[in-house]
């Protein structure tokens, strides 16, 4: 049940981030000038008096252009119109004022419509990653389960020097010794194989363990009896019994590519302002004070979280390594 | 034991010379140089040249590797080129700085995670329980960079403590009381970022293997006995029970050189992770070679010592036997 649970918050998410555009409100890149780091507009349904209305917003007013206040103007209210414009949401009268209900960062641009946006290049970078590693991995380790001896070890050892690199250090030096100027493709793709890189010998451990126990069992045997060649057996017969083992490992490799993703673009190694993405708007509010008065331009960590605690309880107790950084 | 150990050692030395070996070369091989990052774009050739010879990056790779290698055999590691003092020092003070963050948030993480685990490990129903595994699972969520972020917007919120840096500047000139604690109201911050979400690692890690001990037939058996149930979880069972938690401990430092990573660069802790991602920006292939030695030094010995306690937990491995699988890596 928590699992069902689990699984469709998670498929949500990624719906929404696949529909971004009919979702944000705004452009992601628009600057809104006279709205810089603007708070949430909520939308609401009980107005001031105490009143029921059909969903509607406040406009905001500025009240200090140095302090960067805002308010909301509580004697107007914008009614909130569905399916308007291509978009799911808007407002019908944006005269006074784009509709922000996630706020506006420190260029004055839409805060949701970067964070739908964004976990559309995070989640995409990171659904490319866990792929290029469960294929990866899949490969290494079936062929070392299934051929055995020296190259079973040779890979194994190699797979265990990379597990106990700290993976942080491994992709930012790998990111670092590539050409650090690049465009937005070229870092997608750049990132998702370098994120494979160091992905792969998880699930290349999995899949050999179980394909080392299949390789003994009589089917294999009676496929090998019948005359099935190597890459036979072990592409048709034996992977599909690892279905169980991949799921899980892509399960756990999605969220902490996603994290490596957020942690790269924050130190500015990955994906530029323009692009947004969950690291490159947490790298814009990575500022003490910034942090304080504008929380909500922390949004992305609260995605982050969201996207990571479905994982974590779709594959609660089950075994597979609940630690993996 | 002893050729076990020195086994175990030569691997260590393997280990660092390969990772800082490896990250010379990598830096080196990138494209751009310390001299060519030094003056950036629209710098004269001559220029660059100039202070390529003056810094001895014109020479062949070849040369250069086996003259560095055999300058850090001798403990030398060169003078840093960003910032023109020997990578040792450097490397030493900060690693030092890094390892405060890391053996406070590994403790912590320990004393709370390994009692957290036993109770959810050794009850089933309850409230208690039940709270901790909520709290555990939520915790697992909040990796490191998130968790510093939230808790610098706290911290900022509520001026409970510093948000960043190790120390406030003159706050040793007051004495060795007042500079110390100065750093033990900074440390809160980055080694909770650090340990929270390691204690639920460990807490998910235990309550597994607690489970697992009392399913064995000696608990069965000591329960007979007629030993209270108390006395068996947190005496009989809880040593067999620490095996696997000390045997992902080797895994945990890298988690945790990972996640002092960011949470240096989040908090402003001068540590080795900000160290060597300012090496890695300017090309400073020394300085980050060096980083690279200190890092896999921690992890070896780290992986050693979790090798020795996993030995003293679990009779069945001591003495050169195979470790299991589940002990490896």
């Amino acid at each position: 049940m928590k699992r069902a649970i689990a699984a469709a918050c998670l498929s949500g998410l990624v719906l929404m981030a696949a529909a971004a555009p009919w979702l944000a409100p705004n452009d992601p890149g628009r600057t809104f000038r006279g709205f810089l780091s603007a708070h949430p507009m909520p939308p609401r349904v009980i107005d001031d008096q105490g009143t029921w209305h059909a969903p509607f917003v406040y406009p905001l007013r500025l009240v200090s252009r140095l302090e960067q206040r805002y308010e909301e103007d509580r004697s107007v209210r914008l009614p909130v119109v569905l399916f308007a414009g291509g978009r799911l949401a808007g407002i019908a009268d944006d005269t006074r004022g784009p509709w922000l209900p996630l706020g506006a960062d420190a260029e004055g641009r839409d805060v949701l419509a970067r964070l739908l946006f964004g976990g559309r290049t995070s989640l995409g970078v990171a659904l490319f990653a866990t792929l290029a590693a469960l294929a990866l991995g899949a490969l290494a380790g079936g062929i070392a389960g299934y051929s055995g001896g020296a190259i079973d070890t040779a890979m194994m050892r190699l797979a265990e020097f990379v597990l106990v690199l700290p993976a942080v250090y491994v992709v930012l030096a790998l990111r670092s010794a590539l050409p650090l100027v690049l465009s937005s493709w070229e870092v997608f793709a750049l990132m998702s194989l370098i994120f494979a890189a160091v992905g792969w010998p998880w699930v290349a451990r999995a899949v050999r363990s179980t394909i080392a126990a299949e390789r003994t069992r009589d089917y294999a045997a009676s496929a090998v009896s019948l005359g099935a060649g190597h890459s036979r057996v072990l592409f048709v017969h034996l992977l599909p019994a690892c279905r169980g083992v991949i799921g899980v490992q892509a399960i756990l490799l999605l969220p902490s590519f996603i994290l490596a993703e957020a942690t790269l673009s924050y130190v500015g190694l990955g994906f530029s302002d323009t692009v947004p993405s969950w690291g490159s708007m947490l790298h814009q509010a990575s500022n003490v004070n910034a942090i304080a008065e504008f929380p909500w331009t922390l949004a992305p960590a609260a995605a982050i979280f969201a996207v990571t605690l479905c994982a974590n309880l779709l594959i609660e107790n089950r075994d597979g390594g609940e630690f993996r950084d | 034991m002893l050729h076990y150990l020195a086994r175990r050692l030569v691997a260590a030395a393997v280990l660092v010379a390969v990772v800082s070996s490896g990250a010379l070369l990598l830096t080196r091989l990138a494209p751009g140089d310390f001299a060519s990052e030094l003056f950036g774009a629209g710098s004269s050739a001559e220029q660059v040249a100039r202070a390529r010879a003056r810094y001895g990056l014109d020479q062949p790779l070849g040369r250069q590797y086996v003259s560095w290698m055999s300058r850090a055999v001798r403990l030398d590691f060169g003078d840093s080129l960003l910032y023109h003092r020997p990578v040792l020092a450097l490397v030493g003070q900060r690693a030092l700085n890094t390892s405060l963050l890391a053996i406070v948030a590994l403790l912590f993480a320990t004393a709370v995670g390994i009692p957290a685990g036993i109770v959810t490990g050794s009850r089933r129903r309850g409230v208690f329980p039940a709270a901790i595994r909520s709290a555990s699972i939520i915790l697992l969520s909040l990796p490191s960079l998130v968790m510093s972020l939230v808790l610098v917007l706290i911290a900022a919120r509520t001026q409970w403590v510093p948000t960043g840096g190790m120390q406030t500047a003159g706050a040793w000139d007051a004495g060795v009381m007042a500079g110390l604690a100065d750093l033990a109201i900074h440390l809160p911050l980055p080694a909770l970022a650090i340990a929270l979400p390691l204690a639920a690692m460990i807490e998910r890690v235990q309550s597994q293997s607690v489970r697992e001990t009392l399913a064995m037939p000696f608990a069965m058996s000591t329960l007979a006995r007629g030993v209270p149930r108390h006395r068996l979880i947190w005496r009989d069972a809880l040593r067999l029970a620490l095996a696997p938690v000390a045997s992902i401990y080797g895994f945990i430092l890298g988690t945790l050189l990972s996640g002092s990573f960011v949470v240096e660069v989040v908090t402003a802790w001068p540590g080795l992770g900000r160290l060597m991602y300012d090496g890695l920006r300017a090309r400073d292939l020394y300085l980050v070679a060096g980083c690279a030695a200190a890092g896999s030094l921690f992890i070896a010995t780290g992986s050693l010592l979790s090798d020795v306690f996993l030995a003293w937990a679990d009779p069945r491995l001591r003495e050169g036997r195979r470790q299991p699988a589940a002990a490896r890596g």
